[in-house]
């Protein structure tokens, strides 16, 4: 299951999208907006995604993880929108027969979803700047 | 001739100041073509451009990529979900 949503995570329903009593393994990662970025104080993200493209390359990145890992329950949750310090912008919930797999299959989706699905964040400090995150773009707004 | 409309995103929208382009290009016209067109209407974005991947109808191309008539290109800057 993938879910783009403009509302806060709810965790545990996640976790319970997942379960499955054929597995000896229930992980969820999330990602949290952090306070501080070396000496720059975060105040909230601010997410825009391509609408259409983003829950298509969420899609197949579900489909080629189960064929790498042997998976049962996999969801894929991501937040646009601000995301306020210490809330969550994507969860990833894995399950899993034995606990290899979902460890590897977990890391390695959120991991790839960084690199391609077209999501940006824009950090906005407390300071009151704002700026889009490209990385390795080079770019400075 | 063909219409095609580009979706910008990010940095990108804000450098084109506009969310949505409609561009005319020839008909044999490629992704390497469009971006020559969207660089000389739209010079601001010639420091990110070069960065950018562009979507054809919601699939990643490249250069050599042909577009046709009404389809949709997006113009991803590099991306930071997670």
């Amino acid at each position: 299951m993938i879910q783009i949503t403009r509302e806060p995570i709810d965790s545990s329903a996640v976790l319970a999208a997942v379960s499955d009593p054929d597995c000896g393994a229930n992980l969820l990662f999330l990602g949290t907006t952090r306070r501080w970025t070396g000496d720059v104080e975060t105040l909230e993200l601010n997410y825009e995604c391509y609408e259409g493209m983003a829950e298509k390359e969420l899609q197949k990145l579900c489909e080629e993880a189960r064929q790498r890992w042997d998976l049962r329950g996999l969801c894929v949750v991501h937040r646009i929108g601000k995301v306020p310090v210490g809330q969550a912008s994507v969860a990833v919930g894995v399950s899993s027969p034995h606990r290899a797999d979902g460890f590897a299959a977990a890391e390695w989706l959120i991991d790839t979803l960084k690199q391609v699905v077209p999501i940006w964040k824009q950090e906005v400090s407390r300071s009151g700047d704002t700026s889009w995150v490209h990385p390795d773009s080079g770019v400075k707004p | 001739m063909m219409d095609v409309n580009v979706v910008l995103f990010a940095r990108a929208r804000e450098l084109a100041g506009s969310d949505s382009i409609c561009l005319s290009l020839d008909d044999e016209a490629t992704v390497a073509d469009l971006k020559t067109q969207l660089l000389r209407q739209y010079p601001a974005l010639g420091e990110l451009l070069p960065h950018c991947t562009l979507a054809v109808d919601h699939v990643y191309s490249d250069d050599g990529t042909r577009l046709h008539d009404g389809c949709e290109i997006g113009c991803i800057p590099p991306v930071s979900g997670g």
